[in-house]
């Protein structure tokens, strides 16, 4: 009986240590030389395996990184400047400034400026639907409303706003990873620069229709009449297939075009609504968003 | 014993309520929109322009690649207008609006009644006239005829199937031409045999049509090539796959055309087109459109000209029906939902349905209960709980196109038959388009 016990004991610890020998040599034979600074670039990163760099997740960014020579062409959208600076130092390289964005929906197709003229019954997703048919409003480019980006999004920074039948994100939890944009069977979502204090103007439409049709589809349209383009002094906008684009380069937010644009298609955010100055008040009220103003 | 095709397929509720109703000829209209994409491929080059005077017959678009046909005009008139309008889904489309005035035919076009029997053309005039006709399939793609009877120098056909299963339920267009004209049916069939040199005929009809059965057994039985064959009711009988397998045995290989086992597909109403505009020079312009739902008063089925909208065709039917919710072009399983009631019928229009509220009803989704019925119904033999599953995963192309979601033929027995109802078919959908397109992609590299 205690010879049995014995043999096995003896039988396990030679196999066990033939096999460690064994293994050690493939270790060494088949060994991986890998830069250890992959795995403190990785430990700098926010791990959010968003894709938004536009590689893989945050490994294939941290060997990027590590391979590069200049930081120039990467950036983390999550992280921001911070991370890229920690990076850097961690690299003995020059951190390069990126200017953070935010995602922008080019669209404001609500149910008061545009009408639904069919109820879609189907399965509650963009993709499906616009692989369907054009769409319940009269417009074939806009925001469908099923919510594919709020799916997308990993930062639950968008959201639908189910009263006026439209998306909209949240400029504060927003990274611009970009995974909305992807998701967007319309395109209708930008990555725009924050602006200076989150200050930005931009063409909230995306109807490359004719002006006519565009209009009677949606009450704020751009009609592509070529306003803005006339009083911009700066050049930064352009009309292409009926429809503005704002250069957010150019643009110097003088904001001459949000006056003059007839469907009020152009829209600038996170400005100071200015108050016509009266005696008894003074102090010009501050709003954060005037897209709430427009309702 | 009655034939079918071997694996899959759904029994739905055959609804066919209009099937005792005669073919009526539909009043034409003040205008006519008559689009430019008839038919699979490439839409039509508009030929004419506004002020141009144009008879019925007359050619109005020219093919605008290989897979094209001609479009000609369904009445006489005015051109109004060149302009794009929206198709049933509401998509831009270039359309011929012609303000009609009389009803003025042009003059080679044989209007009588007679029954030309004798074939006098050879092949190539065949499909000549064929082609100019701008004649395509009836059955619901509208892939163009001439391209499918001229089949490339390699393959040889052996078979003609006629294909008159009409398996999608309510639809009974097809029924009701095989009762009124099947002469004509037959001798089409006739027509296209001799295009394509084969000698075998089979005309596919499922046993829920006796009196089609009856009425094309004997328009065919003065040719020995010609043969009816009864089949079981079961859907989807009417795909191209199915109904090969179902009459000869043979299975198409994934992703290949009928003619790789020697078959060539045509519908009854193709065949009936054929043979007007072989033995009568009359081009494609008008179809059979069953009207129909049991929120519809009275069923009908019209003879309708090319390029009618489908809000003239209620009025035809006495206005909207009070609880009529839904408005589909086609059958309940593979027809199109029209989100444009000023859409326009188009050559292969074969319905126009009304559902109400309560019949179109989603239920809610609920989880998979991998219970495998929506593998027991698929008729291609594909897996669409685990097609559903990796779409909805996301970025899984590779796996999907291992599992050949390119072979779906978007029939909708999964949906059908799943008990969570899932909506299967609506999520492979997006992700065979995906597919599709990255292997359209990958070929054009190569």
């Amino acid at each position: 009986m205690i010879t049995t016990i014995i043999y096995t004991i003896v039988c396990l610890v030679v196999l066990g240590l033939l096999f460690s020998v064994v293994l050690y040599l493939v270790a060494q034979k088949f060994k991986v030389e890998e830069d250890p600074r992959i795995d403190i670039v990785e430990s700098l990163l926010p791990g959010a395996n968003c894709g938004g760099c536009g590689l893989a997740g945050c490994r294939a960014f941290a060997e990027a990184v590590v391979n590069a020579t200049s930081l120039g062409s990467l950036s983390c959208p999550v992280g921001g400047d911070v991370v890229m600076e920690n990076v850097a130092a961690a690299l003995g390289q020059e951190a390069v400034k990126t200017e953070p964005k935010v995602a922008v929906i080019k669209c404001h197709g609500t149910l008061d400026n545009r009408a639904r003229i069919n109820h879609f019954d189907g399965y509650a997703s963009c993709k499906v639907m616009s692989t369907l048919y054009s769409g319940d409003t009269g417009c074939r480019y806009g925001c469908l409303g099923k919510g594919d980006c709020v799916e997308a999004c990993k930062f639950d920074a968008i959201r639908i706003d189910e009263r006026r039948g439209i998306v909209e994100v949240d400029e504060e939890k927003c990274v611009a990873c970009g995974a909305c944009v992807r998701a967007c069977p319309k395109s209708i979502i930008e990555l725009r620069p924050k602006g200076p204090k989150n200050r930005r103007v931009y063409v909230s439409c995306s109807s490359k229709d004719k002006g006519a049709i565009a209009r009677k589809a949606c009450s704020v349209s751009c009609i592509g009449c070529g306003k803005c383009v006339k009083v911009c002094p700066f050049d930064a906008i352009t009309i292409e297939n009926n429809l503005a684009y704002i250069d957010p380069s150019k643009c110097k937010l003088c904001r001459k075009c949000v006056d003059e644009c007839p469907t009020k298609a152009i829209w600038a955010v996170n400005f100071p609504i200015m108050v016509p100055v009266t005696p008894k008040q003074e102090e010009p009220v501050t709003k954060t968003d005037n897209r709430e103003e427009k309702i | 014993m009655k034939r079918t095709f071997s694996i899959g397929g759904i029994h739905p509720n055959e609804s066919k309520l209009s099937r005792e109703a005669h073919i009526e000829i539909f009043p034409v209209l003040d205008v006519a929109y008559i689009s430019m994409a008839q038919h699979l491929g490439a839409p039509a080059e508009p030929v004419v322009q506004k002020g141009d005077k144009v008879k019925v017959g007359q050619v109005i678009g020219k093919p605008a690649g290989f897979i094209s046909a001609f479009v000609h005009s369904s009445v006489s008139g005015t051109v109004k207008s060149v302009e794009p309008k929206g198709d049933l889904a509401a998509n831009p489309v270039m359309h011929v609006v012609i303000n009609v005035e009389g009803d003025d035919w042009c003059e080679e076009i044989d209007r009588s009644k007679d029954i030309i029997k004798e074939i006098p053309f050879s092949s190539e005039e065949i499909l000549e006239k064929i082609k100019s006709a701008g004649v395509v399939g009836l059955g619901g793609a509208a892939f163009p005829t001439h391209v499918k009877l001229n089949p490339p120098k390699d393959k040889k056909a052996e078979y003609l199937i006629l294909n008159g299963t009409e398996c999608e339920p309510y639809i009974t267009s097809d029924d009701r031409i095989m009762r009124e004209r099947p002469d004509e049916i037959v001798i089409g069939a006739a027509i296209m045999m001799k295009a394509l040199k084969v000698d075998k005929c089979y005309i596919g009809i499922e046993e829920n049509k006796p009196e089609a059965i009856a009425s094309m057994t004997e328009a065919a039985s003065p040719y020995p090539g010609i043969k009816v064959a009864v089949l079981k009711k079961k859907y989807p009988q009417g795909g191209e796959k199915q109904l090969i397998d179902a009459l000869i045995g043979r299975k198409v290989p994934s992703l290949a055309l009928p003619i790789e086992v020697g078959a060539v597909v045509q519908n009854v109403g193709t065949s009936l087109a054929v043979y007007e505009a072989v033995q009568k020079n009359k081009p494609l312009i008008d179809n059979v459109i069953t009207v129909t739902g049991s929120c519809v008063p009275h069923q009908r089925n019209f003879l309708v000209r090319v390029g009618t909208p489908f809000s003239k065709m209620l009025d035809a039917i006495g206005g909207l029906p009070k609880d009529a919710a839904k408005f589909i072009s086609g059958g309940p399983m593979m027809g199109k939902a029209v989100a444009n009631m000023d859409a326009s019928t188009l050559k292969a229009t074969s319905a126009f349905l009304l559902l109400t509220e309560t019949e179109t009803k989603r239920k809610e989704e609920s989880n998979c209960i991998r219970c495998g019925k929506c593998i027991d119904a698929c008729p291609m033999g594909l897996e669409p709980y685990l097609l559903n599953k990796l779409s909805r995963i996301g970025g899984m192309h590779d796996e999907l196109e291992k599992e050949k979601i390119q072979d779906c033929i978007e029939c909708g027995c999964c949906l059908y038959s799943c008990p969570a109802h899932i909506p299967l078919l609506d999520i492979i959908r997006v992700s065979k388009a995906e597919v599709m397109n990255i292997m359209r992609n990958r070929s054009a590299k190569q």
